[in-house]
Order: C-alpha cells, then structure tokens, then sequence
C-alpha cells in the first residue's frame, strides 16, 4: 500500500494513536462477493472513542463496523462481520449494485 | 494484531518490502512473512502468487480461514523531465498510491523546490535508470522533448522490464523519435512498447490536463486495461 502526502496511512494512524495512549481496533476487507466499492485488503482504524479513519465501503456499512469495533476493543475477541445487499437496497448501504462483504475486526493488543 | 506485529509492518513498509501480514480470521492470531522466509510448499505457493498478483485474499487451511493481506512497496513512476507536467504528474502519481521520482540532468530544472516531497535526482537518465532499475512495478514516463536526454531514458527503459512507457510528443516528433530510436539499432517490436503520444486521449491541453491523461494511462496499464 502507498504511502502518500495526500492520503492517510491507515496502519501508521492505527500505530499513531496507539502511541498516544488510545485504544484501537482494526477493520479489514477479506472477501467480496459481486461488485464491491473497496478491494480486500482495505482497512478502517477505530478508537474506543468512536473516531475512526480510512473505510471498508462506499459509506454506510462504516457505522456498523465502528460499532464492532468498539465492542472488539472493549472484550479483547476477533470477530468476522458479514453484509449483504440486496440491489434494491445497495444505494442506501453505498455498495453500488449490491453484493456481499466479509469484514474481520481486531482490536491491537 | 498485536502492537509489535503492527510496528514491524509499518517499518517494513517504510523500508519498502514487500510483506504479508497473515491472520488466522477464527482467532486472530497473526505474524508476517517476508519474501524469503522458509515455508511449506503449499503455502509458499500461495504466498509467491499473492506478492505477484498483488491480491489479498482468504485462503482455506485445514478448514480454517487464513488471510494473507499483501503489502507490496508502491509502485514506482519515473518521470524523465522536472517540466511544468512533472510537477501535477508527481501529486497525482501520489494520490493514486504512486511512488514518484523525477529525472532532469539539467540543475534549472531538477530543483527540489519544485516538487515538494518528491525525490529529485540531477543525472542524466541511463545513469538514473541503471540506478533505479525499473521492474515490473515500474512506469517510465519521458516528458523532456529534447532528444538528448529523452532517448537515452527510452532506450534504457526498454531495455527494462517496465509495465508502461510513455513519451511526450506530437504524432510527427514521435515518428521522428522512432527514426532515431532504429538508427540506434532498436527494433519495431521493442518500440511498439513506447506509447506515443503519451496519454490516453482526452483532449488534452493544460499541462495539468496533459498529467491526468498519463496518469490515467499509467493506471489502465497497470490494471492490464491497455493494449
């Protein structure tokens, strides 16, 4: 993955509010099925706080992902979270024409 | 993950290596494999066909889910020309993850002032280029006009792996350019490799218009979305 001036690195920021004392879990694309916004492979930083960074999908799963997240970070468990969209609904979620998504959350420990 | 895992990833990256972090997705238990670590045979192969493809994936390992999440070093753009393109190539060979570095033997222009955070060397190209070794992570983008400096760039970019090649020019200085590129003893086949003019073809005119229709060329080449 890049490093970048313009982008933020997503595992340097994990690493960085680590640092700083914060409590950090991390999100990461590991399978899709049909069309997908964000390749596997693409990862979301959260702190305990609620503040997160980087995305996982075109936008909505995100809050559901911070939410476990946080959880991860609280009880210290891996989880693998599942969406899946039907087309009808996929705008609203923003995965563009519905699909399947496997999310794997982990708290750094 | 662990914390140490984490800053073992992160400084792999800054020293530009490729890795893999892998985690057992049932419980979480994760390390990295390096390019030359010692493995089994069936998961050495697939370790080398993620480094290659560039693809993370979830693999099937006694039943268990394990995910091999690739972290290549970005791939590289080198621009031969600090020119007025140069400067919008570079931020936007950085947006798009790109690592680029810039080639100008002439002082004026390599000025590092130029190009903030772009790393800037004053060398002629087949000097540059022996030192760069470009591979198939590579891009070589030739944007000086001036055929000094630009056919000695070709010439050592061809003789390279490079998945792309471009060259700034009109229609008439490119057929030109392959004129002299023959009489240097190269042939067709190794030329067709050249994209010029350089871009895809969008109408172009700005020298940031001209940076966006090489970038988007670099990006189809690198997709395999190129002829």
């Amino acid at each position: 993955m890049a490093e970048s001036g313009l982008m933020e690195d997503i595992l340097e920021t994990a690493e960085a509010w680590s640092g700083d004392g914060h409590r950090v879990a991390l999100a990461t694309v590991t399978r899709t099925w049909g069309s997908s916004p964000r390749p596997v492979g693409s990862q979301l930083v959260v702190r305990q706080d609620g503040s997160f960074r980087g995305s996982v999908s075109g936008g909505c799963i995100e809050a559901a992902v911070v939410e476990s997240a946080r959880e991860a970070i609280g009880d210290g468990r891996v989880r693998t979270l599942e969406f899946t969209v039907s087309n009808e609904r996929a705008w609203e979620v923003g995965l563009t024409c519905g699909g399947t998504i496997q999310v794997f959350v982990a708290p750094l420990i | 993950m662990k914390g140490a895992t984490l800053t073992a990833l992160n400084e792999a990256r800054r020293k530009r290596e490729g890795v893999i972090h892998a985690t057992w997705l049932d419980s979480g238990e994760s390390w990295l494999i390096c390019r030359d670590d010692a493995l089994d045979a069936d998961l050495a192969r697939d370790v080398g066909q993620a480094f290659r493809l560039d693809q993370s994936r979830t693999l099937d390992v006694g039943g268990r889910p394990l995910f091999l999440h690739v972290f290549n070093p970005p791939v590289r753009l080198i621009i031969v020309g600090a020119v007025h393109v140069a400067q919008s190539l570079a931020v936007l060979a950085r947006t798009t993850g790109m690592d680029p570095v810039i080639v100008d033997p002439r002082r004026a222009w390599a000025d590092a002032r130029r190009f903030p955070d772009v790393r800037v060397m004053e060398a002629w190209p087949d000097d540059a280029l022996a030192r760069l070794k470009p591979d198939h992570r590579t891009a070589v983008a030739v944007l000086t006009h001036d055929p000094r400096i630009d056919d000695p760039a070709l010439i050592a970019a061809l003789d390279s792996p490079a998945f792309y090649i471009g060259a700034l020019g009109s229609r008439r200085s490119h057929a030109r350019r392959l004129e002299r590129l023959a009489d240097e003893g190269l042939d067709g086949l190794a030329m067709a490799r050249i994209h010029g003019p350089v871009g895809l073809d969008i109408g172009a005119r700005s020298a940031e218009e001209i940076a966006l229709s090489i970038m988007a060329e670099v990006v189809a080449a690198r997709n395999g979305k190129l002829q």
